[in-house]
């Protein structure tokens, strides 16, 4: 440990500089403010724009845009970007970059990661050979793509194939061509290779293993054309995408003297410190005993050891948990551990009609999990990577197929439950036996576990179920079933009456949690107007009123405003219904206008001006679509692409009155600017140049989140076609009020899960989704309306049922800024 | 008045003059049953007016009270002012059951009361008048 560094380090004038700006520099800049470090930092970068997730690169070409991807800059730090390092003066601690401005320095840290390596073969330049790194070369393939047909992936590796999926999603017939005798030769063996190459040949890629490339040739173009392998075979192909590995990025350090190892990388002590103690390296550029790491979690955690340090600490990297799971092409590929032990015992299972390969390398006593690696199922990865090291809690094919939950209980508690966010076992136990959490969302609150990827909610979920916390699925103390098992019975059953329901299916007869939810289903699949017969007496307040209480018992009425258009003579009628009525006026934030502080006999009244006008329920007060909003769009807006007035009200207008667990809120924007906020919607649309993008579960309120891309680039027919199933799944099987943000979060498998059911259709069921909005669109009437003509339900509009014409008298007014506010007598001490 | 004799009226009001059935009786008047300081029966409205597990409220001399007719047919009569919100609407609330017990849940901000007896079940240290109730040859009537 170098007390020099550390007291330099801690000092209030030091200046920090970091070469290079990609992820790992990214993570050490924020690591520094966490850290309360209170020096100058200045990072000079290569790339034209700041660091960026670029794990998730290949949803740039999905519809993500840069900006997107990028990580916010942090505060406090100076970049200077598109201006790279190109010399370091260690005598006079001064760098020094491409435009040749100096920037001196007291502590330099060296983050200039890697460059794609590229085999001298010959063709190499030639126009249309790409590597897949920066968002720049994606923007290069994307334009080369659009000029060819087919294209070749030389590298089948990780990064490969998550090119050769890119270039499938671009429409290009696709090659993979591997030296190696599999794909993946780094995390499978050879068996889990021969069944990842099945799965990736039936998605139509063409795989070439054991195979080199000889040499790239030209067509008449002077452009890529053709690409001849080792063994002589030629694959016709105008693009070419190198991804045979990566080669740090070291040069700047050689120039300076700097200690380089023999297949390069800058070599490193576990404080992250070069040769030179002012100097640093980390991520990708750093050799780090003795291995360089190319994962983004190594290089994540060397820019907080490194962070540490400046600021004096003493933290270690001491290499990393190499283990990976991930989908690729729509394939399970996980491995942990060792997974070529030597005189170890493996299991191994192989299932090639589903494609499924297992093999778990165990110690010669068969007591300890070494290693293993899973190939077109990897639920047990969650489970079995954590026990890496440790005594077997069970036999292996148990530990397989046993069913998970056998093997959780035994976890220990300090085996690694989130790795994302280094949260142990243990740690979760108390945060269930001490602090109370009874659910996955206290558990995430308290811990943060679960809160990153996601991929160990399973997991918490298991250890909430063994640590005896009765997940009770039962919605109250009425019904023993979940919201979404009652509405399955409720639709297979074709049940119609919450009498029958409870009488078959439940005790008592109900309350306000229950009736609530029962009635929302019932709508949900179509039973007439929500007040006819038994169903009114279900509906919350808001809804057998079809208004929203305030706090002094008055309600509030919104009409629709579709897409937020609204001709000057309807605004004109809602200020005259306003006036005559005397309520009070307020523009919503879904674009449409609240009228407050009607009592319950004036709402027929109102609703009949409305109605008139040509208004109707803008079912505000529903647990329903309720708008959607949106920008000017191309019509007007000099940026749109697309006219997103008329998309939102063609939306409003096909989900208008949908029930469904929860409101609904949604908004399309006409351009990337989204000015219509659509990624804090339930679902936001998003135009691009070539049609819709598609966002799924995002939310304002209490807990924000932006909503995920679910698909890009849709024209009208599949936006509508997915957000159909989107809502219907949604409504089928969420939680009572659970919105559709917690819901996709709590979604096992997530979006690609989602993305399975509704667009890949993996469980058959969208046509029964189709047809059941098919059902809602054409059997949709203005309730407001259908009130008005029943003579019935419009006596139920009374304050008092023995003196229908007397308003009620403890509901009065005062004046604030000219209009009506509610007074309230004062509450005596309830208690 | 004091509350527990409120609650005895009622029972007696409810169990013996409500129907056994949803469908409404042609009963006759059996106020003469109800014990205690029933001053004035004041008719509100007719039976078939109230929707079955929904409420109503009427003006009583200025009070306003919530009635409720549940599933089986009986009556039921609570101050319509809910404590916890001030607002005089417990008579828009759902009718259900806790434990058998039939109950109103406030629409302000949900706590449940019980018809019977008046007390708030999620904070039984908070209750609510309770009034007599029957049915008078199909007309219901409120007692104070």
């Amino acid at each position: 440990m170098s007390t020099t560094t550390a007291g330099r380090g801690s000092g209030a004038a030091t200046r920090v500089v970091v070469a290079g700006y990609g992820p790992a520099a990214h993570r050490f800049v924020e690591r520094l403010g966490e850290l309360g470090f209170d020096g100058a930092i200045t990072v000079l970068g290569e790339e034209p724009r700041p660091a960026y997730d670029r794990v998730a690169l290949t949803s740039y070409l999905g519809g993500k845009t840069a900006e997107d991807l990028t990580y916010p800059m942090p505060e406090g730090v100076t970049a200077r970007l598109g201006d790279p390092v190109v010399a370091v003066d260690r005598a006079a601690r001064t760098v020094r970059t491409a435009s040749g401005h100096a920037e001196p320095y007291d502590v330099l840290v060296l983050a200039t990661g890697s460059r794609p390596f590229v085999p001298p073969v010959p063709g190499r330049d030639l126009p249309g050979c790409h590597v897949y790194r920066t968002i720049e070369d994606l923007d290069a393939i994307r334009e080369r793509a659009g000029h060819v047909t087919s294209g070749v992936v030389v590298g089948g590796g990780l990064l490969g194939l998550e090119a050769a999926d890119a270039l499938r999603g671009l429409g290009l017939a696709t090659h993979v061509v591997e030296v190696a005798d599999r794909l993946m030769p780094r995390q499978v063996d050879e068996g889990g290779g021969a069944v990842l190459r099945r799965h990736v040949e039936a998605l139509g890629l063409s795989v070439h293993t054991g195979a080199g490339v000889e040499r790239i040739e030209a067509g008449p173009d002077g452009a890529v054309a053709r690409v001849v392998l080792s063994g002589g075979e030629v694959i016709e192909a105008g693009l070419v995408v190198f991804s045979a590995g990566v080669r740090p990025r070291d040069e700047l350090a050689r120039a300076a003297g700097l200690p380089v190892g023999e297949r390069g990388g800058i070599v490193v002590d576990e404080g992250m410190r070069t040769a030179d103690p002012a100097i640093y390296a980390i991520g990708e550029c750093a050799l780090a005993g003795g291995t360089v790491h190319g994962l983004v979690g190594p290089c994540r955690t060397m820019a907080e050891v490194a962070a540490d340090r400046v600021c004096g600490g003493t933290a270690g990297f001491t290499g990393a948990d190499t283990s990976t799971k991930l989908k690729l092409l729509g394939v399970d590929v996980a491995s942990f551990g060792d997974i070529a032990p030597e005189g170890a015992l493996d299991v191994t299972y192989l299932d090639p009609v589903e494609g499924v390969y297992h093999r778990l390398f165990v110690s010669d006593d068969a007591r300890t999990l070494l290693g293993g690696i899973c190939v077109g199922d990897a639920r047990a990865y969650q489970t079995l990577r954590p026990l890496v090291g440790r005594e077997l809690p069970g036999s292996p094919t148990e530990l397989l197929f046993g069913g998970t939950g056998a093997v959780a209980v035994d976890l220990p508690d300090d085996a690694q439950v989130c790795s994302c966010n280094n949260v142990s076992a243990g740690r979760i136990r108390a945060a269930i036996a001490d602090e109370g959490c009874t659910d996955i969302a206290a558990i995430k609150g308290c811990t943060r576990a679960g809160t990153s990827c996601g991929s160990c909610v399973p997991m918490l979920k298991r250890l909430l179920e063994r640590s005896g916390v009765q997940q009770g699925k039962a919605m109250c103390e009425h019904f023993a079933y979940s919201r979404a098992e009652l509405f399955d019975i409720v639709r297979v059953r074709r049940i119609t009456s919450f009498s029958r329901l409870i009488a078959e299916y439940g005790t008592g007869r109900g309350c306000d949690i229950c009736k609530p939810a029962v009635a929302s289903i019932l709508a949900s699949l179509g039973n007439g107007h929500i007040l006819d017969g038994e169903q009114a007496a279900l509906q919350d307040t808001n809804d057998h009123f079809l208004a929203n209480i305030q706090k002094n018992g008055t309600y509030s009425v919104v009409p629709r405003i579709p897409g937020g258009e609204i001709t000057p003579e309807k605004l004109i009628v809602l200020g005259e219904v306003a006036r005559d009525f005397g309520l009070y006026t307020k523009i919503t934030g879904a674009q449409r206008i609240d009228l407050l502080g009607a009592r319950v006999e004036q709402l027929p009244a109102i609703w009949k001006r409305l109605v008139d006008a040509g208004f109707e329920s803008g079912h505000a007060y529903g647990k329903a679509v309720r708008t959607v909003k949106s920008c000017v769009g191309s019509t007007w807006c000099r940026y749109g692409v697309q006219d997103s007035v008329g998309m939102a009200i063609a939306l409003e207008l096909r989900y208008r009155g949908l029930r469904a667990p929860h409101k609904i809120k949604a908004a399309v924007s006409g351009c990337a600017r989204e000015c219509a906020e659509a990624r804090g919607k339930d679902f936001g649309v998003i135009a691009t140049e070539r049609g819709w993008n598609l966002y799924v579960g995002g939310n304002g309120g209490f807990r924000p989140r932006h909503a995920d891309l679910l698909a890009s680039d849709l024209s009208d027919e599949e936006l509508v076609r997915t957000i159909d199933r989107f809502l219907m799944y949604y409504i089928r099987t969420a939680d009572r009020l659970q919105r559709t943000s917690d819901w996709l979060e709590n979604l096992e498998g997530g979006l690609d899960r989602l993305r399975e059911v509704i667009i890949e259709d993996s469980l058959g069921i969208c046509a029964e989704l189709d047809a059941q909005m098919e059902r809602h669109v054409t059997g949709y009437v203005d309730e407001w309306r259908a009130t008005l003509e029943d003579p019935e339900k419009l006596r139920r509009f009374v304050s008092f049922i023995n003196a229908p014409d007397t308003p009620d008298p403890s509901i009065t007014f005062e004046i604030e800024r000219d209009q009506i506010k509610p007074v309230m007598i004062p509450l005596e001490t309830v208690r | 008045m004091t509350v527990s004799h409120l609650e005895a009226s009622h029972l007696e009001a409810s169990r013996l003059e409500a129907p056994e059935l949803a469908t409404p009786p042609t009963a006759t008047a059996t106020g003469t049953a109800v014990r205690g300081r029933v001053r004035t029966w004041t008719p509100v409205c007719a039976y078939t007016d109230l929707l079955p597990e929904r409420g109503a409220c009427a003006l009583v001399d200025g009070h306003q009270i919530a009635i409720f007719r549940t599933f089986d047919g009986a009556l039921y009569a609570i101050g319509n002012r809910d404590p916890f919100s001030g607002a005089y609407v417990l008579s828009r609330g759902i009718v259900g059951t806790r434990r058998g017990e039939p109950t109103v849940a406030s629409p302000m901000y949900k706590q449940v009361f019980s018809l019977v007896s008046g007390v708030c079940l999620d904070d039984p240290e908070v209750s609510v008048p309770v009034y007599a109730i029957r049915l008078n040859d199909g007309v219901v009537e409120v007692g104070r």
